[in-house]
């Protein structure tokens, strides 16, 4: 394990591929993640490292997205435009179930909503779909959100109502959707909501216009507020009565996540590869502090190092010797630098421990096929 | 390295930095493909952002396209004369026919252009972003002094060739 500084708590190399999505189960025992066109589920606990207990074959093109239901189920949606609810079983494998979505392009995102009987995938198609548990039928069957949906969806976050579904997507919008399904959901979850009064399916209830392409959206629903971050390096926070507020990225590289450690504090995580904190103070929102950052390094010199045996014949060119020792030094790694937890892009932050609404630590994973704990 | 480079070099790499920012996106018109957004023509106008272009003088520029999920970086490399030009051709050439073994070169430069890369979000996940602009500037770097070094050679050449051959009509 690296011991990199006193906020990472632990580092998991897990996979040599990418991963795009990771998540626990609620008592943070199973560990699921993204790797190629699998999903990998992983028993967590107690320090040591991640034992593989199963691997969910099904897709056959590059899994996007996992999540898991409060009740253990595990949904994953693939750029094979397909989802699978994959139900636990007693001997510990797992049942897949075909979600018919109806998309025809990838599922890019997959969220459960808080009461864990139906979830929202977003899709390149320009389309959300709900999806729910249909007894008689005995399989999971969708509704669309289509409009004004414009280009391929990023991300989903439901409110904790199971009501609001937020996305955000690469047509630079932030949407505030009602996913009420009849049957499962009662009025009485939005009765005095700030965001309306009537939430019939598929209505827009609210849109921000950003402009770049939004990457992350999460609720904050006991203060009825939204963030996001987007393409332009900057996280905004956003309520019902138009209240929004804007702070750059410190380093200016953009953030691919983000979220609510308590009612002031925002951890976002992104191509700087390391995660960043704001709080909320009396002049808005504002940058607080860097976990896991290292030292700036320096530029690298300009790398000719040719000394004088370099200089001595120019006119004749190389000497066969001369050739073989550069191609010899070709490619060579330059002397060990420092470097944060993860080497590549965070793609998702998750919370790892609560303790009376605040969030202790996070979990993370990256481009770079680790997932890393940290202490808030 | 003259003064005026160090300031472009320093551009072209912090524009990389912000550009080799991709996300693995699948395509929105053809179903089950994934492709680079700056390569094909494109409905969704949202998907490509807005070029970048960093001109020394007119003679050295670069050119970086970017996508949702690729970027493509283009170089003018410095051609003074006839000579410089058809050896940067030549060079280029060289480079592009084992483009497999460079990863991320483009097999043709775009037009006015002397050599292109294409880095998409598989490169990024593979490699890390760091090295890869590190990689391109270092190209930069070098691609001035090797041509000039090929030149210096083909001339010294020509002249031990000249005086070699108009040796033999010195009586």
């Amino acid at each position: 394990m690296l011991d990199t500084s006193k906020s990472v708590l632990s580092v998991f190399k897990l996979v040599k591929a990418p991963i795009y999505s990771h998540c626990f189960s609620i008592d943070r025992s199973l560990l699921a993640i993204t790797c190629n066109t699998d999903c990998l589920v992983y028993r967590f606990g107690g320090g040591k490292s991640p034992q593989l207990i199963a691997t969910l074959p099904d897709h056959d093109k590059t899994v996007t997205a996992v999540d898991i239901s409060i009740h253990g189920r595990i949904v994953t949606c693939s750029q094979d435009r397909n989802a699978y609810v994959w139900e636990p079983l007693s001997d510990g494998s797992y049942k897949p179930t075909l979600v018919l979505l109806r998309i025809n392009r990838a599922a890019t995102s997959v969220s459960w909503a808080p009461n864990g009987y139906k979830f929202a995938v977003g899709s390149s198609a320009r389309i959300i779909a709900v999806c729910y548990y249909e007894q008689e039928n005995n399989w999971w069957v969708s509704k669309h959100i289509k409009k004004p949906i414009k280009s391929s969806v990023n991300c989903l976050s439901w409110h904790s109502n199971g009501i609001l579904l937020a996305s955000g997507g690469t047509d630079g919008y932030v949407r505030v959707f009602s996913g009420f399904i009849k049957g499962l959901d009662t009025k009485e979850a939005v009765s005095n909501s700030p965001w309306g009064e009537k939430f019939p399916f598929g209505a827009v209830v609210k849109e921000w216009y950003n402009g770049s392409f939004i990457h992350d959206v999460e609720w904050r629903s006991n203060i009825e507020k939204l963030a996001y971050v987007a393409h332009d390096g900057t996280l905004t926070v956003a309520d019902s009565v138009e209240q929004i507020y804007s702070v750059n990225a410190p380093e200016g590289l953009p953030f691919k996540s983000l979220i609510w450690i308590n009612d002031h504090e925002i951890l976002c995580a992104g191509y700087s590869c390391h995660p960043v904190m704001f709080t909320e103070g009396s002049n808005g929102w504002q940058f607080s502090k860097n976990l896991d950052k290292v030292g700036k390094q320096s530029l690298p010199q300009s790398t000719s190092e040719d000394g004088t045996d370099d200089e001595e014949n120019p006119t004749f060119g190389m000497s066969a010797l001369r050739k073989f020792k550069q191609l010899d030094l070709k490619g060579r790694v330059t002397a060990a630098e420092q470097e944060s937890a993860h080497e590549n892009a965070i793609v998702e932050l998750r919370p790892f421990e609560e303790s009376n609404g605040q969030v202790t630590q996070v979990s993370s994973c990256g481009l770079d096929g680790e997932i890393v704990i940290y202490a808030v | 390295m003259s003064q005026s480079l160090r300031p472009y070099l320093t551009a072209v790499r912090y524009s990389l930095e912000a550009a080799l920012t991709l996300s693995n996106f699948s395509s929105l018109e053809v179903e089950r493909h994934n492709r680079p957004e700056v390569e094909v023509p494109n409905t969704s106008a949202e998907l490509l952002l807005q070029p970048m272009h960093i001109s020394r003088n007119e003679n050295e520029q670069v050119l970086i396209e970017s996508s949702v999920n690729s970027v493509r970086v283009s170089i003018k490399v410095k051609q003074a004369d006839e000579i410089e030009q058809i050896l940067v051709h030549k060079f280029t050439r060289f480079l592009e026919q084992r483009a497999e073994s460079f990863y991320i070169l483009r097999r043709t430069p775009i037009s006015g252009y002397s050599i292109s890369f294409l880095i998409t979000n598989k490169h990024t996940e593979s490699m890390k972003t760091g090295k890869l602009v590190d990689f391109i500037i270092e190209f930069m770097e070098d691609v001035d002094k090797e041509i000039s070094e090929i030149k210096l050679f083909l001339n010294a050449r020509a002249r031990f060739v000249a005086e070699a051959y108009l040796g033999e009509f010195v009586y």
